[in-house]
Parts: structure tokens; C-alpha cells; sequence
């Protein structure tokens, strides 16, 4: 096996989700947590944080598909937050500009501190 | 001193993972620190997909060659593809990108922007991208 398959859990709080992944956001993967990120949606969440510190490698198909996140994410008013990020993906994060659209953290407790 | 390493891969899901590896284990032996790493593998999974999605090469295979030489790591991407025109390629804008249906594009500027520099030799007969970071 080349990489662990993506694995999500996602934590509900009143206000706002918390999902964590662990594994390698390429095209499955993203697909993965746009499927639980709208899923959530669905269930009336509009702000989430997406702890990556259990994923150390992402493609630009993922990111695409991130940026879809986003997309629905501003539709809905709410927010979207990234903590747990490597240098270089919070890097690629800015280069790209999904950082003038979302908030990065370092750490989890961070980014709900934020929030609330 | 120049040392180089050429192997080839298959066009398969997730080889680009073991392109990293050997392009990892090169990066550190010449103790690059990790953020170096974390970008090189980055722009090196770029590449791999660029000619994995986009060649349409018929020996369905990449070719790759990493060298090191005292004060840089050069990495070349190489397929016997269709090729393209990097000049016709847009620049992404997210602010574009977020009204667009199509979300995608973003290689090049990737690899661009992580490694030092980029060079993109591309024709009819397919296209080899030259990568490369300095110590």
C-alpha cells in the first residue's frame, strides 16, 4: 500500500464542526471531506476547522477541491478554518490565496478560540 | 561532486508518493532542512501529476532523474507525451477560481512558486520539467 487511505472524524460542537483527517488529501481524500464537510451543512453547521496536523501531504487536486469547501462555505455565510497545517502546506495555502478566504492556526485549540 | 539517480514509474494512482520517497531520502543524505523537503516533494507530486493526468503517453510511464551536485538538488520530470504550451497555461486567481466551476490548474503555479527555479521544455514529442533547489 502506497499511503493510508484518508480518514475522517469530524467532532460536533453547538456552533461549529471540527473535522480531523489523517492521510493524504489527493482527489479521494478531498472528495472525502467535501462529502462530510456538506453532510454537515445539511445538518445546519456553517463554520468549520480542519485540523490536517495528521496529514502531511496534499496535492493540488485536493486543494481544488478544497477550494469547493470554500465556495459553499461563503455561500452559507459561515467560515472555515485550517489548523495543524506543515509549513509548506500553509505556505501553498497563501501562495495560492485560499488564506484571503479562510483563517489558518496552529493548533486546534486556536482556531475554536476564534470562534468563539 | 554530482551524483544522479533515474528510475521510472508507472502511470498509476498515488505513484507520485513513491517519486517523494526517493526524492525525500536524496534530500535529506544531503541534509536539506524540512521545509526544503516538505517543498520539493510537493512540487515533485506537481510534476508527477502534470504528466500523469495531461501526457497521454503511450508507454504510460514517467521518467524521472534526480541530481545532486555540492550546492543544489535538480529533479527532471521527464514523459514522451503529447506535450503543451506552458505559455497558453493562465495563471490561477482564486478570486476566478472560486466563481469557476473548474477549480483545477494550479500545478505549475505550485511547483513554480516552492522551487528555486522551474524550466519547462515541452513539444509534440513530450515534455520535460526541470526542477531544482538550492542547498
Amino acid at each position: 500500500m502506497l499511503e493510508q487511505e484518508l480518514t475522517l472524524t469530524a467532532r460536533k460542537e453547538d456552533k461549529y464542526a471540527v473535522i480531523t483527517t489523517e492521510g493524504y488529501i489527493n482527489n479521494p481524500g478531498g472528495e472525502k471531506i467535501a462529502h462530510m464537510c456538506y453532510q454537515l451543512m445539511d445538518e445546519g453547521y456553517k463554520h468549520f476547522i480542519l485540523n490536517f496536523s495528521q496529514s502531511k501531504v496534499i496535492n493540488s487536486i485536493g486543494i481544488s477541491i478544497l477550494i469547493e469547501i470554500i465556495e459553499k462555505v461563503l455561500e452559507l455565510k459561515g467560515s472555515l478554518s485550517f489548523c495543524g497545517l506543515t509549513n509548506t502546506i500553509a505556505k501553498t495555502f497563501r501562495i495560492m490565496g485560499l488564506a484571503q478566504y479562510t483563517k489558518i492556526f496552529p493548533t486546534e485549540e486556536e482556531a475554536i478560540k476564534a470562534l468563539s | 561532486m554530482e551524483e544522479e539517480i533515474t528510475f521510472t514509474v508507472p502511470i498509476r494512482p498515488d505513484m507520485e508518493l513513491e517519486v517523494t520517497r526517493v526524492a525525500s531520502s536524496v534530500a535529506e543524505a544531503m541534509r536539506l532542512g524540512k521545509d526544503k523537503i516538505d517543498e520539493i516533494k510537493l512540487a515533485l507530486i506537481e510534476a508527477c501529476l502534470n504528466a500523469f493526468e495531461h501526457s497521454k503517453s503511450k508507454e504510460k510511464k514517467v521518467h524521472i532523474k534526480i541530481k545532486m551536485t555540492d550546492d543544489r538538488l535538480e529533479i527532471i520530470v521527464r514523459d514522451y507525451g503529447v506535450g503543451f504550451d506552458p505559455s497558453k497555461v493562465k495563471e490561477p486567481k482564486i478570486e476566478e477560481k472560486l466563481k469557476s466551476p473548474r477549480k483545477r490548474g494550479w500545478g505549475l503555479k505550485i511547483m513554480r512558486s516552492l522551487m528555486d527555479s522551474v524550466v519547462i521544455n515541452s513539444h509534440k514529442g513530450g515534455t520535460k520539467i526541470i526542477m531544482t533547489k538550492r542547498r
